[in-house]
């Protein structure tokens, strides 16, 4: 029985996931906690950020959203679907699309519009749905007059909105992105994180982006920062980046703006924590007598 | 000669890198050619911290492999201390020792069976003895910072930041005079691009060795260099110290870049009336002119 009316979009309970360590030749050399009884439970139409140094488990939590990975212990729901009911899978995978962070390894279509045309295809959507599909889904992320081209051509940015279309013309409740910015340049990341929040904002889907880039999770509904397999902090950007030594310990930033008022702050001048944008900033330090 | 014309010859000779007409046209009398350098000239110093920048297919990379011989400009000519590095007798493997180039995600390059071993591989196919060869290895690691521990794991076994750091190593262990990376902070955590930032500005001290970092990162580059080149559609955009580069912030937004986030800051702060330094362009700097500012 679904309990899709109760709980979250994504729901996990004291989600963990150990895998063994072996030598050269093969011998046990122990097991590791890559996640560690991590509780989630995420709203549809949500735009979550999970943030974590590097091994802090970010990804392997991700993988389990989509049932590329199970857990060891406890539970994962997507859409009131446990992701280890086997007659379930393909519908999970429907409803929680993944797009990873090597633009190159994702594409296989030799033109744009039938690499986006084949998750529907192999779903079998109808021809002409299919074609439907492709053309708003190119459209969502900009990249309709590409449609034609050959993905070999073009950058990073472009390659990784061409994942994101297919994806999204399954028509999943839910993308996950695995630090998808991870090796773009910056106008690349900023055309894919601008592409993922107009998805969010506009379409209503629910997008749990992964990532260290702190300037893209600003504008997100929750963050959760990982270390050692557990999740370390939770809270609204704003929360977070209240709590600028915490971020240093756990090997993470803020933006420059967040931690020059943080700076600031510490030397005596009259500014709140957790300082996102430069408009904040300013109206704040304006407000500060002696300026 | 007169006495400047030997005074300039001498002062040719201490400068490491000179870039003198580059071009360079990939594909040329072919139907897809692109000209990928033009009309370059360059003057690197030694023991200079520059950064280069530049949008995506701005020529970096290309520019890059000149400099240590690996790509042959199609017009103009390259010295190295006073010699073209292209003439019949020059000894190129011998200007790679001397420009040692880390390419992104070095780790790819790693592939001997225990860290130690990988970094001598290097200064092995220069033909030094074994025990020069060790004692370069030793000291190549001891300089990126890696702890005794992990000389005879696999490098494999290692973190992504160690791993990239024992690559690092193995270039540093021909003893180049010019070290360039390319994006050496690409796929790092915030606290992993800070270490080896930190551990290459250091190096930079110690040493004197002249750094080249080719970055997408304004931040990142305003921080350590004191010289900035900018790179756009084949051609040297800027090239000056980074408070003079990102006074251009506007120009720099057209070609695909950026100033660092404070130097935005600081120009909302002008706007609004209050008397700030626009030009800065780390925190250290910002801060500093706000209290000024303030009056603390």
């Amino acid at each position: 029985m679904d309990e899709g009316n109760t709980m979250g979009i994504i729901k996990t309970d004291k989600l963990t996931f150990e895998y063994i360590r072996r030598d050269e030749e093969g011998n046990v050399e122990g097991i590791t906690r890559a996640v560690d009884e991590v509780d989630l439970d995420i709203r549809q139409g949500d735009f979550i950020a999970i943030l974590g140094h590097n091994g802090s488990g970010k990804s392997t939590l991700a993988k389990h959203i989509n049932a590329i990975l199970y857990p060891t212990e406890g539970t994962v729901w997507v859409d009131g679907m446990d992701t280890q009911d086997e007659s379930r899978l393909w519908d999970i995978r429907q409803e929680a699309g993944m797009v990873f962070q090597n633009p190159d390894n994702q594409i296989i279509g030799q033109v744009v519009e039938e690499d986006v045309g084949f998750g529907p295809e192999n779903m079998g959507v109808p021809t002409k749905e299919i074609w439907e599909r492709v053309e708003e889904s190119l459209k969502a992320v900009g990249m309709y007059e590409y449609r034609k081209h050959s993905p070999n051509k073009l950058s990073g940015g472009q390659k990784q909105r061409v994942s994101i279309a297919g994806v999204i013309a399954m028509h999943p409740k839910c993308i996950i992105l695995d630090e998808p910015t991870a090796m773009l340049d910056p106008n690349g990341r900023k055309e894919v994180i601008r592409a993922v929040r107009a998805l969010n904002d506009v379409e209503g889907i629910t997008v749990v982006l992964i990532t260290h880039y702190m300037e893209e999770i600003i504008h997100a509904d929750m963050v959760f920062v990982m270390d050692q397999g557990h999740i370390a902090m939770e809270g609204t950007p704003r929360e977070i980046f209240s709590r600028v030594e915490e971020l240093q310990e756990l090997r993470l930033d803020v933006p420059q703006v967040t931690l020059l008022a943080h700076e600031l702050r510490q030397k005596g001048v009259n500014l709140p924590e957790g300082i996102l944008t430069i408009e904040e900033f300013t109206e704040a330090l304006m407000a500060v007598p002696g300026c | 000669m007169s006495d400047v014309e030997n005074r300039d010859k001498e002062e040719t000779k201490i400068m490491s890198l000179i870039l003198d007409h580059v071009n360079y046209i990939y594909g040329e009398d072919t139907a897809l050619a692109v000209h990928a350098l033009k009309d370059i000239n360059l003057v690197i110093p030694d023991g200079q911290f520059i950064g280069l920048i530049g949008h995506t297919g701005s020529g970096k990379s290309t520019l890059v492999q000149h400099l240590n011989g690996l790509i042959r400009p199609t017009g103009g000519a390259i010295y190295y201390n006073g010699e073209d590095i292209h003439d019949k007798d020059y000894d190129k493997k011998k200007l790679r020792s001397k420009v040692g180039l880390v390419f992104q995600y070095p780790e790819h390059q790693l592939f001997e069976i225990d860290v130690f071993k990988d970094v001598c591989f290097g200064p092995k196919n220069l033909g030094l003895s074994q025990k020069e060869t060790e004692l370069r290895a030793y000291a190549a690691l001891k300089q990126v910072g890696l702890a005794d521990e992990y000389f005879y794991q696999s490098p494999f076994d290692l973190s992504g930041g160690q791993k990239r750091r024992v690559a690092i190593a193995g270039v540093l262990a021909m003893k180049p005079d010019i070290l360039i990376l390319d994006e050496p902070t690409a796929g790092l955590d915030p606290k992993g691009r800070d270490e080896i930032l930190d551990q290459i500005a250091k190096l930079k001290e110690e040493t004197g060795i002249t750094v080249i970092l080719v970055s997408h990162s304004m931040e990142d580059v305003a921080e350590y260099v004191e010289r900035i080149i900018v790179m756009s559609r084949g051609s040297v955009l800027y090239d000056d110290t980074p408070r003079e580069v990102f006074r251009h912030y506007k120009e720099l937004e057209q070609v695909g870049l950026a100033a660092p986030q404070v130097t935005y800051i600081m120009q909302a702060l002008a706007k609004q009336g209050m008397k700030v330094d626009t030009a800065v362009t780390t925190i250290r700097e910002a801060k500093q002119s706000i209290l000024q500012s303030l009056g603390k």
